[in-house]
């Protein structure tokens, strides 16, 4: 069995980059994710790999140069927090716009504007309904361990190629900042130029007698052409609801009531599950991995079975909407919330349920 | 086997690194961990502080309201974890600088002169590991062996050369520990 290296979430994120065939990352110091960088910095993946690391001027730069690895067809990456996130967002509309694969790490923090530098999940809405202009969504993935940081940059790499689509990790200051046991997969060599032109058809690769320019662009001027363009996106948003909705059930199956959770939420959850078990509450937990495309039929399955479902978050109440379509009034969706860095305990969320089923 | 262990002091007094030790240590182990530690301005001055999960099984919160075993380097993380020690519990703090001895009277306390020590042993970098000493002989969850191997996979290489110094500290650790109440 490979070695397990005890790493923070952030130090697996930059592991995971070199050793999955990343091309490239750009990026801007943010607290509570600057290690991704320093890491990369440390083990200088352009000695190795050939991987190229940049600190960018701003996030806005670091995006743009995501626009521009990205159409060449490279694996090409940036990671920031909250506010860092707000900066790339038009570049992220581009991006999901001119179909361009990518992968965005966000480890939030606490907001609006400058906010804090603790933990929050009040990206939700940013992440996984827009934030940058325009009908797009992205892959959105909320990793709950050190081991799933590390996990997800590949997956996100495959399925942002899948979809030709941005990829995000959602992530928070916990997950980034706690060290866990991580094993490193195996290498994966970087893509060659001979690879990239072969499975990569729409990059700007270098055109060749025998076909027609490839043009990267989020601009189309021709109604009937744009009306096109945000069709055919629609149905790549509706495949991924289809074939890529990841999510992990605790104790679901004889469960009266159940959590909804994702990232260091659901872990705290779990603590959460296990003292109401001891207690005879059949209490379960839904952790949505996919927040978007999100685990709806999963719920639909669920609800029948179930007197409530609590969305418990560092927010005042984002992926509650989410649960609150799926569930569609049948039964109560109960929230709980804190805010300003402020991570509650396993028993302070068992309160809060118990409260929750006796008003 | 579960042991939450909070770690708390000023910056600079070597908190985190212990705490990544004796996680590593834990590995060593093949346990489980978690290390979550205070992030952000603390680092730069203020009191800095640490949690680790030491386990036989996958661990769900890495963030606790109550713990095992609390280890106190000053008197602001006195003040603000005394209570957090589970009934039963144990709580180990270098009197240096406290004011106020702890009061609990449902818990294991120990004291460690920790910065006494080091001094005395030439080694007052090795501050941390001399406590490190001190919380291993009450808990020895861990093996002296396994935290020796942890011990090498926390510090670089380059280093290496000053394990058998810690080493040192923390057998003075062990040795010099003192039991204010036992239960």
């Amino acid at each position: 069995m490979a070695e397990k290296i005890l790493m923070k979430g952030n130090e697996a994120i930059a592991h995971a980059a070199i050793r999955c065939g990343c091309d490239g990352y750009f990026g801007y110091p943010i607290t509570p994710q600057s290690e991704v960088m320093e890491t990369l910095m440390e083990e200088q993946p352009w000695e190795t790999t050939g991987m190229v690391v940049l600190q960018a001027e701003s996030e806005t730069s670091s995006i743009n140069m995501l626009y521009g690895g990205a159409s060449c067809g490279k694996k090409v990456m940036t990671s920031s927090s909250s506010p860092g996130l707000s900066l790339m967002c038009e570049g992220l509309s581009y991006l999901a716009g001119a179909e361009l694969p990518c992968l965005v790490v966000n480890v939030v923090r606490g907001g609006p504007g400058l906010g804090t530098i603790q933990p929050g999940q009040g990206d939700y809405f940013q992440a996984c309904k827009g934030g940058g202009h325009g009908d797009y969504r992205m892959i959105v993935l909320a990793p709950a361990s050190a081991q799933e940081m590390y996990d997800f940059v590949d997956l996100s790499f495959e399925l942002a190629f899948k979809y030709r689509n941005p990829a995000m990790i959602l992530s928070d200051g916990v997950i980034g900042q706690m060290m866990e046991k991580v094993e490193l997969r195996p290498m994966k060599p970087r893509w060659t130029n001979e690879e990239i032109i072969k499975n990569m058809p729409w990059a700007t690769t270098g055109k060749t007698p025998d076909r027609k320019q490839n043009v990267i662009t989020s601009l189309a001027l021709d109604a009937a052409v744009h009306e096109r363009l945000n069709h055919t996106l629609i149905a790549k948003y509706k495949q991924m609801e289809d074939e890529d909705v990841r999510f992990e059930n605790v104790q679901c199956e004889d469960a009266e009531h159940v959590i909804v959770a994702y990232g260091c939420m659901a872990r705290i959850c779990e603590s959460t599950i296990e003292m109401a078990r001891k207690e005879g509450i059949k209490l379960g937990l839904l952790r949505p991995i996919t927040l978007f495309p999100f685990p709806k039929k999963e719920i639909n399955r669920l609800v029948p079975h179930l007197k409530s479902m609590m969305s418990v978050e560092l927010s005042t109440g984002q992926m509650l909407e989410d649960v609150q379509l799926a569930v569609n009034g049948r039964i109560p969706v109960n929230f709980f919330g804190r805010l300003g860095g402020i991570v509650p305990s396993p028993e302070e969320v068992l309160e809060a349920f118990k409260n929750s089923i006796n008003k | 086997m579960k042991e939450e262990i909070i770690i708390a002091g000023f910056g600079g007094q070597g908190v985190l690194s212990m705490g990544k030790i004796l996680a590593y240590s834990g590995i060593m182990q093949d346990q489980e961990v978690t290390w979550m530690p205070s992030y952000g301005p603390e680092m730069r001055g203020g009191t800095a502080n640490v949690t680790v999960i030491l386990s036989d099984k996958k661990i769900s919160s890495p963030i606790l309201s109550k713990c095992d075993v609390a280890i106190i380097l000053n008197q602001q993380s006195l003040d603000k974890f005394e209570e957090s020690v589970k009934p039963g519990g144990v709580l180990i703090y270098d009197p240096n600088g406290i004011t106020r001895i702890p009061s609990r009277k449902d818990i294991t306390v120990c004291s460690i002169a920790a910065v006494d020590i080091a001094a005395e042993i030439g080694n007052s970098k090795g501050y941390n590991m001399v406590v490190l000493g001190a919380y291993l002989k009450m808990r020895p969850v861990v093996t002296l062996e396994n935290v020796i191997k942890g011990l090498k996979k926390s510090i670089p290489e380059r280093h290496h050369s000053l394990i058998p110094m810690n080493e040192k500290a923390i057998a003075a650790g062990m040795e010099k520990i003192e039991i204010k109440n036992s239960l």
